[in-house]
């Protein structure tokens, strides 16, 4: 890993919020708990500082206490840097702005951060994607091919629930893309954008300035969409694993996904590492009737119960004689004694009584707000 | 500049502990791996951060590279604080040349400089050689309470054990009237826990004498504690009954991981009033798979299990393959247990890899002659190739 000081990142952890508004109701999308550990943020921030970026701004814009608890000065990640380092950009109200509609308002509301960053490159990326990139390729490939905007995409068979919540990219030989579609109505094998995009600082600016100027907002439908034909905009094919978290359905499935060997393999990476907040949680501890099959189980776990099929965040208890079965339990939720827990997704301080009985469905799985007592 | 201190920590971690063998090889004592995550200087480093104490120097001099590694700007602790935090203290060159610590008082006396930055009204003595949580400030207020000169911590042990330890004879007021190292016929039960409080003028005075003293060994058992003694300055003993376990050998260090795992044992990792930290590994959670069974067991982050699991205690980033079976045994980070391995009664080192079918140790009912068995050892970095065997007892560091 090589020190990449010519690119700065920056990642909008506020974007896509409305897709999960259960998960965001008290957090941004950025904080949403991911994968027994992870928040939503690590997986962009760890991809980052992997690629050698040691710059990054996070921009925010509401229920953002919890992103600042998670990130800190940013040295879970490597990122408390005298040069460089991490930057959090929560909205800066002067005249004419404050509040953000979108994308290059935001930019425009952090004009000054981005303009006193020696970089050369902007990274932009938000936090509704799940996958590892390395980012160095993809800023090679933006300088090599002379583009104005590179935007990464992925393909992915869609629904058509998840093309309402997707921009969709028709791409040539050439990787020019030469068609846009901004939440269509459409399903099937599509070039979905991960929402990483790469422009020159100089480009970028240009882009905000203007934008700001009109009063537009949106970079897909301003940018990306009005300009697709003056504009060299050229697609990056991401051939890894991804999931694309746009709602609490797919969510569940993105965290089941990892149980799977061959996705876990995908994600974490030896030499490419998915940092995140430390907790200081004692190891495991699995009591003498515990039986535990196909599960992810974060440290601190106290399991003395059934579990199968299951996400366990740090700190959960399960006590004697409770089953639990696809269910994803988030940090220090209790289950009591003789529970029966099927599809349920339990917030942050979930207390489940002793023999309760919860049942959800595969694909609308129960989700037990934050904090909440049954 | 540098600001006063009402007690600094200094922390005993040079010794080679050669009665842990191959898991010392290349480590100090104090940084062999400990309970599934930790290494057992987490424990004094832990207990001083939670008893308010930010200034502690470790005195290192044994195969000091992982510990100082580990160690690094004590950030894990709380301990890279601007005025004070942990500092690693190995033997240095002088003007006057260079030297060894020749003894627990003469690393302290070697450091009387580094102290003195401080200018602590008291001095705590740990070692990096036991598990226990103990809140050191309470043993402070006890020192300042009795006006004592040095205040050593004792815990009442049975009259068998009281041998193997330094034994308090003690007043009705607590005061030390006498001290055996390892008695035969022990006179009291009242064992010394290694941990001492000096109020710093005194303890300074008595190094210097000590290291002036040519026939001395330089030990604060054999030396500075009898001398205090015979002097007839105040020594006081401090009951401690919370759980404390010498961790010096193989046997011992056995037994303190899975004390982990019986309910009856006081030593709670998961109280969140007195976390034990340590540096985290940075991976994802355990994966517990479909073939697997785990009972009675603690295991860390990054493992992969798909074997059989009893009685154990699995680092991070351990993988345990299908049909692999671990029981009362101990796996320390990194290692692989292949398909078929049977692991029993036994501690494997870090970064190990046991082949297909190998097996390594074995319970104790199945020996007849019980002199015969004992905890096998597997040392840090070492492959056991297919089939092979590793006997009970057996301390093995090379690949076999």
């Amino acid at each position: 890993m090589n020190e990449n000081t010519n690119v700065l990142g920056l990642i909008f952890a506020n974007m896509h919020d409305h897709t999960v508004v259960d998960l965001t109701k008290e957090r941004t999308m950025g904080s949403i708990l991911f994968g027994g550990r992870y928040r939503l943020i690590d997986f962009p921030l760890s991809n980052m500082v992997n690629s050698g970026i040691s710059e990054v701004g996070v921009i925010t814009k509401s229920n953002y206490q919890s992103l600042l608890d998670h990130l800190g000065s940013g040295r879970e990640w490597d990122l408390a840097r005298k040069k460089g380092g991490l930057h959090l950009l929560p909205p800066f109200g002067h005249v004419g702005s404050g509040i953000y509609r979108g994308r290059l308002e935001a930019l425009y509301g952090v004009w000054q951060f981005v303009k006193n960053s020696p970089a050369e490159y902007v990274l932009l990326s938000d936090c509704d994607i799940i996958t590892s990139i390395d980012y160095e390729k993809v800023i090679k490939q933006h300088i090599d091919s002379l583009a104005d905007i590179t935007v990464v995409y992925g393909k992915s068979i869609l629904s058509m629930e998840q093309a309402v919540n997707s921009t969709v990219l028709s791409v040539n030989d050439d990787d020019r893309i030469f068609d846009i579609l901004l939440n269509p109505q459409i399903s099937g094998a599509c070039n979905v954008s991960l929402n990483m995009f790469v422009l020159s600082k100089e480009f970028l600016k240009n882009i905000v300035l203007s934008a700001a100027s009109r009063n537009q907002y949106s970079f897909e439908r301003d940018v990306l969409q009005a300009h697709i034909k003056d504009y060299k905009i050229m697609g990056y094919m991401h051939e890894g694993y991804f999931s694309k978290i746009d709602s609490i359905s797919n969510y569940y499935k993105a965290n089941i996904a990892l149980l799977n060997h061959e996705i876990r393999e995908k994600l974490f990476i030896d030499k490419a590492p998915i940092y995140t907040k430390i907790r200081d949680n004692a190891p495991v501890k699995y009591g003498l009737d515990s039986n535990v099959k196909n599960s992810l189980i974060a440290d601190g776990c106290i399991i003395e119960g059934t579990v199968e099929n299951s996400i366990l965040f740090r700190g959960v208890k399960v006590a004697k004689g409770a089953t639990i079965k696809n269910s994803i339990l988030m940090q220090d939720t209790v289950i009591g004694q003789k529970c029966d827990i099927n599809y349920v997704i339990t917030d942050k301080k979930v207390m489940i009584g002793n023999f309760r009985l919860l049942t959800g469905s595969q694909y609308y799985p129960l989700y037990v707000g934050k904090g909440a007592t049954i | 500049m540098y600001i006063k201190k009402d007690c600094v920590a200094m922390l005993l971690a040079g010794g080679q502990g050669s009665r842990l063998y191959a898991l010392t090889q290349n480590m100090a004592k104090p940084a062999v791996p400990y309970g599934g995550k930790y290494r057992i200087i987490d424990f004094p480093l832990s207990n001083c951060i939670n008893s308010g104490i930010d200034t502690v120097g470790v005195l290192t001099q044994y195969q000091p590279l992982v510990l100082h590694d580990y160690i690094g700007t004590g950030q894990p602790w709380d301990l890279d604080n601007i005025h004070g935090g942990v500092h690693s203290l190995p033997p240095f060159q002088t003007a006057l040349g260079a030297q060894w610590y020749k003894g627990t008082a003469n690393a302290i006396y070697q450091n009387i400089s580094f102290v003195d930055r401080y200018d602590p009204e008291y001095v705590i003595i740990l070692s990096g050689d036991h598990i226990y949580k103990m809140d050191y400030s309470k043993m402070l207020n006890y020192h300042k309470k009795t006006e004592a000169d040095a205040t050593i911590a004792v815990l009442d042990v049975s009259l068998e054990e009281a041998s193997r330890f330094g034994i308090m004879i003690t007043d009705d007021n607590d005061k030390i009237v006498d001290f055996e190292e390892k008695p035969k016929e022990p006179r009291s039960t009242l064992a010394s826990m290694g941990i001492y409080i000096f109020t710093w003028k005194k303890l300074r005075k008595y190094l210097i004498d000590n290291e002036n003293d040519e026939t001395a060994s330089k030990d604060f058992g054999k030396d500075i504690i009898p001398n205090m003694l015979k002097d007839n300055q105040k020594l006081v003993a401090y009951h401690f009954d919370g759980y404390w376990k010498d961790v010096g050998t193989i046997d011992s260090l056995w037994e303190a991981n899975m004390d982990l795992l019986n309910p009856n044992i006081p030593l709670d990792l998961y109280d969140p009033t007195w976390k034990i930290y340590s540096r985290n590994p940075i991976m994802p959670p355990q994966y517990i798979g479909n073939d697997a069974t785990v009972e009675n067991s603690m295991i860390s982050e990054g493992c992969v299990i798909n074997g059989n699991i009893d009685f154990s205690i699995i680092f991070a980033g351990v993988t345990i393959e299908q049909g692999a079976v671990v029981r009362d045994s101990i796996i320390m980070p990194g290692s692989v247990i292949k398909s078929g391995a049977v692991i029993e009664y036994s501690i494997v080192g870090e970064d190990c890899v046991i082949e297909e079918y190998a097996t390594i140790g074995a319970r104790p009912e199945t020996i007849s002659d019980k002199s015969e068995w004992g905890v096998a050892v597997v040392g840090h970095n070492v492959t056991v190739s297919e089939g092979a065997k590793v006997l009970p007892k057996q301390i093995i560091s090379e690949n076999i």
